[in-house]
């Protein structure tokens, strides 16, 4: 019998085999920000332990960092003090940290593929549930907690239990106006918020592999949404192109050895999954969600659901509690949902493509009166190759702000935040009750759709707004 | 790390599926850089009725006065779902629970709860029913909870629960799991340098 991606990683990273118990994996890159270490490196001061490899190990500052400027005077005292605290450990440790002088600061997930530390085959571990981003690029990457995070810092490794595996087929012809976002929500509408707790999700099929290596990001990233730790997808000569050259990228010799290995790690064709789910890709329509929870979604041209027709009693509860929370009433066309913010951004939808997406739908247009549309790139180097594109100059011209990287208002950390009761048209990957602020109300959907939104004021069916023009 | 043995407590029927860890802790509590004070943040947008946490919800279940001492809290489908923040055991610890009853829970917050001391136990929706019942009656509504005997006692029905023998062990004895792998350098160090020749653009 063949064997998954899955346990192909797995094998070549087991340290000490548990047999039924916990084992140990080798980890081969450790990702750190400010919100989930601190304790973290409190515990390891405690015990005297170090860092066991520094060099492995790259931190940056994200969560809770300022957009508006990189003057941290702007912020308050307390995220001050984290961020302090995320230098401080790493300058006593000696880790690598991206902080806001850097140019390559940004969203974790968006940094490490960018810079070359992610990498196909490797063992890649965060303190943070989107970690999964990472598997794009045929990593097995997830997210864990803070005592693991001073578990991994101290010995390098994880104690880990098998889990099981689960096969998404995307096959045929993807409709126009439908995103790698599009697809992901409607994935996660389909098998439930926690369909794939317990699994790692391979991510297979003609539309994947036709996918960008991006917009393979944004499927993996929101897997957890899904309840699977990880999601990941074959490396391919796609893989490989993206990551030549890039910073961290292997060179030269070690180049031509590591795609020798990376080409070794699909999944072989008799290898056995726990579970196999088909999709067609005719059937997606765009995305977006209604509730507080990203299973509760619909497209884009149908109508806000009735609780009374759920059959399942906790999905009904759930529903009414969603509606009265978003303020909405079965029946309403979604498209006749206005929204008060646009948030263009996050790990899920940060990276350049997502940018370019947006530009050119809200290119040439304003953003409708009484709307603030936020534009933040994932990155500092997003940032820079937007600049050079000039879609920065698209986005002021139409109204729009344009930001500085950080995670910013998909989770609402720093001072970008919805006032009670204001409504979002967000790319981000969370829609949960005070998510985007207390009493906000956020709707997930592409970055198409969410650009869309800001000209027109409502949510908005990117296949109309472009047969309008 | 405190063991946990047997628990005999009261327990808040808290009949939502799908909490998650924003609800649970919400991120504007996530600064601080210690790992205690998370408690009194504990659910906070359902508990308060004001954003700054001085005004009480007192329709809230954790808010009723019988569950006010609870040391076992029951939830519905999927808890802990959302972000892998540790905040989340963190807040139900320092508040004083230490034991979370649901049908599921999320992977990455099961194991953070395993970590810091709290018992995940997973049971059936038909013996959640009657755990809910049971703790319907406030004061009088004690569950016992014996992690040795993985059994959930409640009036007088009992309920077997499964947990890894690892994880198990971890909790009974309050074990430092650092210390443990750190039994394994051996291991660790040999692993390293074998990849370092087999994979060498790794290091």
């Amino acid at each position: 019998m063949g064997k998954t991606m899955y346990q192909k990683i797995w094998d070549a990273h087991l340290v000490h085999d548990g047999e039924g118990t916990a084992s140990l994996l080798y980890v081969d890159r450790h990702l750190v920000h400010e919100v989930t270490s601190p304790q973290a490196f409190e515990g390891l001061r405690a015990t005297g332990r170090k860092v066991r490899c520094p060099q492995k190990t790259f931190a940056t500052m994200d969560h809770n960092v300022p957009t508006r400027s990189r003057d941290l005077a702007s912020t308050n005292e307390i995220s001050r003090a984290q961020l302090d605290q995320l230098k401080k450990n790493c300058d006593a440790f000696g880790i690598k940290c991206f902080d806001l002088n850097d140019d390559d600061q940004g969203v974790v997930h968006i940094i490490g593929p960018e810079l070359g530390i992610t990498q196909p085959g490797m063992i890649i571990v965060c303190g943070d549930s989107h970690t999964a981003t990472h598997g794009a690029l045929g990593a097995l990457a997830f997210g864990i907690g803070t005592s693991e995070v001073e578990h991994v810092l101290a010995t390098q490794t994880l104690q880990q239990k098998p889990s099981k595996t689960m096969l998404i087929n995307i096959n045929g012809r993807i409709a126009d106006g439908v995103t790698s976002k599009d697809i992901i929500l409607y994935v996660i509408g389909m098998i439930g918020t926690a369909g794939a707790t317990g699994y790692i999700i391979e991510y297979a099929g003609d539309v994947i592999r036709g996918m960008s290596m991006e917009g393979r990001m944004t499927i993996c990233n929101m897997s957890i949404e899904a309840g699977a730790r990880a999601g990941m997808i074959a490396p391919d000569d796609k893989t490989f192109t993206y990551l030549q050259g890039r910073d961290h990228s292997p060179k030269g010799d070690h180049w031509v050895k590591a795609v020798t290995y990376w080409k070794t790690l699909a999944s072989d064709r008799d290898a056995s999954f726990d579970k196999v789910v088909d999709i067609k890709a005719e059937a997606i329509l765009p995305q977006v969600t209604w509730g507080t929870s990203p299973g509760q979604v619909t497209a884009v041209n149908s109508q806000v659901p009735d609780p009374a027709q759920f059959k399942d009693p906790a999905e009904k509860t759930a529903a009414i509690n969603a509606l009265r929370y978003m303020g909405l009433e079965p029946g309403r066309k979604i498209t006749d949902i206005k929204i008060d913010v646009v948030f263009i951004g996050s790990c899920t939808n940060g990276r350049i493509e997502d940018l370019r997406a947006a530009a050119a739908v809200i290119k040439g247009k304003k953003v409708a009166a009484g709307v603030q549309a936020l534009i933040v790139p994932g990155s500092g180097r997003v940032k820079r190759y937007a600049e050079r594109e000039g879609l920065d100059k698209i986005f002021t011209d139409a109204g729009c702000e344009w930001r500085y990287a950080g995670c910013s208002m998909c989770l609402a950390m720093n001072d970008d935040q919805l006032t009670p009761g204001q409504r979002c048209a967000s790319t981000s990957n969370r829609n949960f009750e005070g998510r985007q602020g207390p009493g906000g109300r956020t709707h997930l959907m592409s970055p198409e759709m969410a650009a869309a939104a800001a000209v027109t004021g409502h949510i908005t069916d990117i296949r109309e707004f472009i047969k309008r023009g | 790390m405190e063991p946990f043995t047997i628990l005999t407590s009261i327990a808040v029927p808290l009949d939502r599926s799908n909490v998650d860890t924003d609800a649970i802790i919400p991120k504007q509590f996530l600064k601080k850089i210690e790992r205690t004070g998370f408690g009194k943040h504990l659910f906070h947008e359902w508990r308060y009725i004001d954003y700054e946490g001085m005004h009480e919800n007192p329709d809230f279940i954790l808010n009723k006065p019988p569950f006010r001492k609870a040391k076992i809290l029951l939830a519905r489908d999927n808890f802990g779902c959302g972000s892998s923040r540790e905040h989340a055991p963190w807040a139900l610890y320092d508040y004083g629970f230490r034991c979370i009853i649901a049908p599921s829970f999320a992977d990455i917050f099961y194991n953070n709860c395993i970590k810091n001391g709290i018992l995940p136990v997973t049971l059936k929706a038909d013996e959640m029913d009657e755990l809910f019942a049971v703790a319907a009656f406030g004061g009088s509504g004690l569950i016992a909870v014996d992690l040795d005997k993985q059994v959930v006692g409640a009036a007088s029905k009992k309920f077997a629960f499964q947990i890894e023998a690892f994880n198990k062990e971890c909790l009974l004895r309050g074990l430092d799991q650092i210390g443990w792998t750190l039994q394994h350098a051996g291991k660790i160090d040999a692993f390293e340098a074998a990849i370092a020749v087999s994979k060498p653009w790794l290091k």
